[in-house]
C-alpha cells in the first residue's frame, strides 16, 4: 500500500479547516500573532485548543466541539477499568515529548500467576496475595509527589479455565486495580472475564490464531482488546483493520518486546507504528501501544538480578520508545525506583521552566535563631531541599541564588555559584536583618568555597559571619541540625 | 463586495502571506498545504473557496440527521492491511569526527575512533543504519575524588594512580575511549601546574592506546593554561579537550584555547548549560580557530530523576534540527553519564526494600545513559564497570535488526518464571 493510500483513510486536517473555526480576531490572547499562526499550531499539535480563551466562550461552543472533534488526539485514548481506580493510557497528540508534550503516564502492570499459591509457602516464594498487595503498597516520594504503581496482570500458565477463573476471583476480592487478562486460549479468557465481568479488564491477546474469538469476547464484555503480533507490523496493521471491521474499537497494540538479539527490531517496531500513526496518519496504527518487559526473564539461565536488571532496561527504552503501558515481573525497589522517577520525568511538561525564582524562601514561621541555609535555583535542586524542609517540620530560611537554572555541583564547577555570587545573594536577602545569630549553611557540594565565602561576606558589609558546612544531600539536614544547631560560639 | 466578504478577503491575504512563510517549516505542514479539501494548492481557487466558506448564507447551519450505521458484517478472514514504514528525507548530516590519531595520523594510539555521521534519528534503522555505532569512555581522575562506594569498590586499589586506573579500566571494563579529569588542576583544590597536569597525561597516553579525552577542573582560566600546555605535549594525537565554553570566551581565554587545539590537531567539546542558542553561538566563535570536524557538544547531561529530561529533550531537539538542516548542531554530541550518580536516589539508603544500592547505583547510570543514546548522543563518559558493560551490549544490539526471533516471545503469557 502506498503512502498515498494510507492517508486516503484518514481525517486530513490543513490549517484553514482549524482557522475557519477559530474566532478569527487574531486577539492574540494565546500569544501568537493571529489566529492562522494559531491553527498551524494546533494543527501541528504545538498549542491546544484551550490556550485560545475566547474559543471556550458559550457563542463558539459549536465551533468548539467541531474543533475538539477535529483535533481528537492521533493516538486513541482507551480507558481501562471503572471508576476512581480507571487508567486511561494513548491519548497522545505528539510523537516528540518537544512537540508538545505527553499525556497519560505509562501505565504500569506487573504480572501474577493462576497457578501461583495465595501467600508463600516458603520464604521468597511469588505467592498471589503477596505481590497484589506489594504493588499496591508501593510508594515513592519524590519532590513532594507520590510515586506509584497501576496494574495488576492476571496470566494463565495453568491453560486451565477454571483455574484462571479462580486466580482473578481471587485478584478482584483483594484490588481494585484495574486488570489485564493474560490468556491466549479463549475459553481461557472467557472464564476469566466472568470473574471480572465489572472490572472492563484489558484483554491480552488476540492472535493470528484467535482473533475471531477474542473479538467476540471483547464486544461481549466490552473490553479493550490487545492485538498481539510478535516482530510482524503486516500482521499487526491487518489484524487492526479486521478488528476496527469486526466492531471492536478500543485496541491495545503489541509488536512483541523483544529482549537481546530482537532489541534493535523491537526499538524500531515500536518507533515505526507510533511514526506511522503521528506522522503518516496512519489510523490503524492510531492505537496505545503496549510492551512486555517481562519477557526479559524468558530469556536464559541468568541469576534473578541479571533478569530483572534486563528487564529494568528494555522497560526504560521502551517508555523512552512510545510504550503506553508495560507488562512487568519484578518488584524489586530498586528496579522500580528509576522506572518510577523516568515514568515520571518525560511525562512533565516540556515548556516548564527549569528554574525557581531566586529569592530568600520562609519554611515555618522562622524567627531571629532560626538557620539560614542556601541552594540553588534549579527546579530540581529547589524541590528536592523544599520536599526535605517540609517533611522535616521547623522553621528555616533559604536562600535561593540565581545559577542560572544549575544545580549546586554543576554551578561550583562552572562558576555559576562563586562566593561572589553567595556574599550578595546574601547580602540581597536582607536575611541579615532578620536574624541575630551570623551563621550561613552552604550546600556540602560547595563545601569548597566555605573560606572565600566568609571573607567575600566581610567585603560586602557582613563582617563576622561564619559558614558552616551542611550535607552533599539535602535529606541529611535534620541530622546536621540536631548536631550542630543552634551553633555553639568559637574562638576566632 | 460586502463588508463579510472584504473580511474574508483580507483574511485570506494574511492567511496566504503566512501559509507562504509557514510553508518551510514543517514536512507535515507542507503535506497538509497540498489538500485542501478537494482543492489543489492554487491561490485563486483557494481564495474563491475561503470566500465561499466564510460567506455565512452558504454555509450548512443545520446537521442532517445521522444516518442509522448499516449492520457491520463481521470479516470471517484477517483483513490484509500490509505496511509501509513512514520514512523521510533529511537534508542534513552530522558531521563525522575523529578522535585519537594512530602512528600514520602523526598520533601514537592503537586505533582511531569515528563517531558521528547520523543521518537520521537515533537507531533508526528501517531508514538507515547509522554509519558509527556510539562510543563508550571510562572516566578516570588525577587524585582520589569522593565517589559512592558502589564504584568506589571498583576502583579503591588504582584511584591514586591515574596510569593504572586507565589501564584497569581499558583491559578490564572494555573503555574504548579514556577521559582523564585532571581535577587537582582547580586552583581550590591542589592547583596543580599545567605542566605538572600535562605529565600526568603524558602518562596516560604510555598506559593505555586508546584515544583519550582531557577533562578540565571547570574553572574557565585556570582550564585554558591546562588545556594548551596539554594540546602542546600531546601534539598530533588528537585528544578531546573537554570542555570549551561561552565562560571562556567571557574572561577572554577561549580564543588561546581554540587556537592551540587547532595548531596542535585536537578536537574541542563546547560545553552549555541545555540551551541550544547558547551551543550554537558557542560554535560560531569556535569556528573561527577549529577545523568544523574537530568540534563535539557538551549540551549538559542531568541525572535521571534530576532533570534528565531536559537532556533527553534537548538532544531529540538538537539532533531534528541539525537533521533539518541546522548546520552549527550537526556535531556529535558527548554525554557526562557519570553525573547520574549527582542523583541521591543513585546512593542514599533508602531502607530495605530499595536495596540493593550495589544494584540501584549502576542501574541508574545505565538508564541515564540509554535514555541519551535513544536521543542520539554519540559519545558517553561513563564510570561503573556494570554501566559500561551493559551500554557495550545494549549499543551492539541496536546497531543489527532483523534478527527478532519472535517464536520466542509468542507463547510467554504462559511462561513460568
Amino acid at each position: 500500500m502506498t503512502e498515498r493510500e494510507i492517508k486516503r483513510g484518514v481525517k486530513q486536517l490543513s490549517p484553514i479547516d482549524v482557522y475557519m473555526l477559530l474566532p478569527r480576531t487574531n486577539c492574540k490572547e494565546c500569544g501568537e500573532p493571529n489566529c492562522m499562526a494559531f491553527a498551524a499550531k494546533l494543527v501541528n499539535r504545538e498549542v491546544s485548543l484551550e490556550e485560545c480563551p475566547p474559543i471556550l466562550k458559550k457563542e463558539h461552543e459549536k465551533a468548539y466541539k467541531k474543533l475538539q472533534e477535529i483535533l481528537a488526539p492521533v493516538i486513541k485514548e482507551i480507558t481501562i477499568g471503572t471508576g476512581e481506580h480507571a487508567v486511561k493510557i494513548g491519548g497522545k497528540l505528539v510523537m516528540y515529548r518537544h512537540e508538545f508534550t505527553y499525556h497519560n503516564p505509562v501505565a504500569l502492570a506487573f504480572d501474577v500467576t493462576d497457578e501461583m499459591p495465595l501467600h508463600p509457602r516458603f520464604s521468597e516464594e511469588e505467592a498471589l496475595v503477596d505481590r497484589v498487595k506489594n504493588v499496591e503498597n508501593f510508594l515513592y516520594n519524590y519532590i513532594g509527589r507520590d510515586l506509584n504503581l497501576d496494574m495488576i496482570a492476571v496470566r494463565s500458565t495453568s491453560n486451565d479455565p477454571t483455574t484462571f477463573k479462580s486466580a482473578v476471583e481471587e485478584v478482584t476480592k483483594v484490588t481494585d486495580l484495574p486488570l489485564v487478562l493474560c490468556a491466549l486460549d479463549p475459553s481461557v479468557m472467557e472464564a476469566g472475564l466472568v470473574a471480572a465481568s465489572d472490572r472492563r479488564p484489558l484483554i491480552y491477546a488476540a492472535t493470528k490464531d484467535n482473533w475471531n474469538e477474542m473479538a467476540d469476547l471483547a464486544l461481549m464484555y466490552n473490553c479493550p482488546l490487545t492485538v498481539f503480533a510478535p516482530n510482524d507490523l503486516n500482521l499487526l496493521r491487518s489484524l487492526s483493520k479486521t478488528m476496527i471491521e469486526y466492531g471492536v474499537e478500543d485496541l491495545v497494540l503489541d509488536p512483541g518486546t523483544l529482549p537481546d538479539e530482537g532489541l534493535s527490531d523491537t526499538v524500531n517496531n515500536f518507533t515505526m507504528v507510533r511514526r506511522n500513526a503521528c506522522k503518516g496518519w496512519d489510523k490503524l496504527f492510531g492505537f496505545p501501544l503496549i510492551g512486555t518487559p517481562i519477557t526479559a526473564w524468558f530469556t536464559g539461565k541468568d541469576s534473578k538480578e541479571m533478569l530483572a536488571w534486563k528487564e529494568a532496561y528494555v522497560a526504560s527504552m521502551l517508555m523512552s520508545r512510545y510504550a503506553d503501558i508495560l507488562i512487568m515481573h519484578s518488584l524489586d525497589g530498586w528496579v522500580q525506583l528509576p522506572t518510577v522517577i523516568w515514568r515520571f520525568n518525560i511525562y512533565t511538561d516540556p515548556r516548564k521552566p527549569v528554574a525557581v525564582e531566586p529569592e530568600l524562601k520562609t519554611f515555618g514561621k522562622p524567627d531571629e535563631m532560626s538557620p539560614v541555609m542556601l541552594t540553588t535555583n534549579y527546579a530540581l535542586t529547589y524541590f528536592t531541599v523544599e520536599s526535605d524542609l517540609k517533611k522535616f517540620g521547623g522553621n528555616y530560611y533559604l536562600i535561593v541564588v540565581d545559577t542560572e537554572g544549575i544545580s549546586v555541583e554543576s554551578a561550583v564547577a562552572g562558576r555559576y555559584l562563586t562566593a561572589e555570587v553567595i556574599a550578595e545573594a546574601v547580602k540581597n536577602s536582607g536575611v541579615a536583618e532578620k536574624v541575630k545569630h551570623r551563621y550561613l549553611i552552604l550546600p556540602g557540594m560547595a563545601a569548597r568555597l566555605s573560606g572565600e565565602t566568609e571573607d567575600e561576606l566581610k567585603n560586602v558589609g557582613l563582617p563576622g559571619w561564619r559558614v558552616i558546612v551542611g550535607t552533599r544531600d539535602s535529606s541529611g539536614i535534620a541530622k546536621l541540625l540536631e548536631e550542630k544547631w543552634p551553633p555553639k560560639e568559637e574562638e576566632e | 463586495m460586502g463588508a463579510e466578504e472584504k473580511k474574508a478577503a483580507t483574511e485570506l491575504a494574511e492567511l496566504l502571506r503566512l501559509l507562504g512563510l509557514e510553508g518551510k517549516r514543517e514536512i507535515e505542514l507542507e503535506d497538509v498545504e497540498l489538500t485542501v479539501g478537494e482543492l489543489i494548492l492554487d491561490p485563486s481557487a483557494l481564495a474563491s473557496a475561503a470566500l465561499k466558506a466564510v460567506a455565512p448564507p452558504k454555509m450548512k447551519t443545520v446537521a442532517p440527521p445521522a444516518p442509522l450505521a448499516p449492520p457491520k458484517v463481521k470479516p470471517t478472514t484477517i483483513l490484509e492491511a500490509p505496511f509501509t514504514p513512514f520514512v523521510q528525507e533529511y537534508p542534513g548530516q552530522i558531521r563525522e569526527v575523529t578522535l585519537g590519531a594512530t602512528k600514520s595520523g602523526g598520533g601514537s594510539r592503537g586505533k582511531k575512533i569515528v563517531i558521528g555521521g547520523a543521518t537520521t534519528p537515533a537507531f533508526y534503522l528501517f531508514e538507515k543504519t547509522p554509519p558509527h555505532p556510539p562510543v563508550i569512555s571510562v572516566d578516570t581522575f588525577d587524585m582520589k575524588v569522593t565517589l559512592p562506594k558502589a564504584i568506589r569498590m571498583h576502583v579503591e586499589e588504582v584511584w591514586e594512580d591515574t596510569a593504572a586506573w586507565a589501564k584497569m579500566a581499558v583491559d578490564k571494563w572494555g573503555a574504548e575511549v579514556l577521559t582523564v579529569h585532571l581535577l587537582s588542576t582547580d586552583p581550590l583544590i591542589k592547583d596543580t601546574p599545567p605542566a605538572k597536569a600535562a605529565k600526568t597525561v603524558e602518562e596516560v597516553l604510555q598506559a593505555v592506546d586508546v584515544p583519550l579525552i582531557i577533562g578540565g577542573c571547570g574553572d574557565p582560566k585556570k582550564d585554558a593554561e591546562v588545556f594548551t600546555k596539554v594540546a602542546e605535549v600531546t601534539e598530533g594525537e588528537r585528544v578531546l579537550l573537554s570542555s570549551v565554553t561561552l565562560d571562556m570566551d567571557e574572561a577572554g581565554v577561549l580564543e588561546g584555547v581554540a587556537k592551540a587545539a587547532g595548531k596542535h590537531g585536537h578536537l574541542v567539546l563546547g560545553f552549555t548549560a541545555l540551551d541550544l542558542n547558547r551551543a550554537k553561538e558557542l560554535n560560531r566563535k569556535l569556528y573561527d580557530y577549529v577545523p568544523e570536524d574537530n568540534i563535539l557538544m557538551d549540551l549538559t547531561t542531568a541525572a535521571l530523576g534530576y532533570g534528565l529530561e531536559y537532556s533527553f529533550t534537548i538532544h531529540e531537539r538538537a539532533r531534528m534540527a541539525a537533521l533539518m538542516g541546522d548546520s552549527e548542531l550537526q556535531h556529535p554530541v558527548l554525554s557526562g553519564t557519570t553525573n547520574a550518580w549527582a542523583a541521591r536516589e543513585a546512593w542514599i539508603k533508602l531502607g530495605p526494600e530499595w536495596e540493593p544500592r550495589s544494584l540501584r547505583g549502576p542501574l541508574w547510570e545505565t538508564l541515564t545513559a540509554l535514555s541519551l543514546l535513544l536521543a542520539g548522543v554519540d559519545l558517553f563518559m561513563m564510570m561503573h564497570p556494570d554501566a559500561v558493560k551493559t551500554m557495550k551490549k545494549v549499543v551492539e544490539q541496536l546497531m543489527t535488526g532483523g534478527k527478532a526471533k519472535p517464536e520466542k516471545i509468542a507463547n510467554w503469557v504462559n511462561a513460568k518464571i
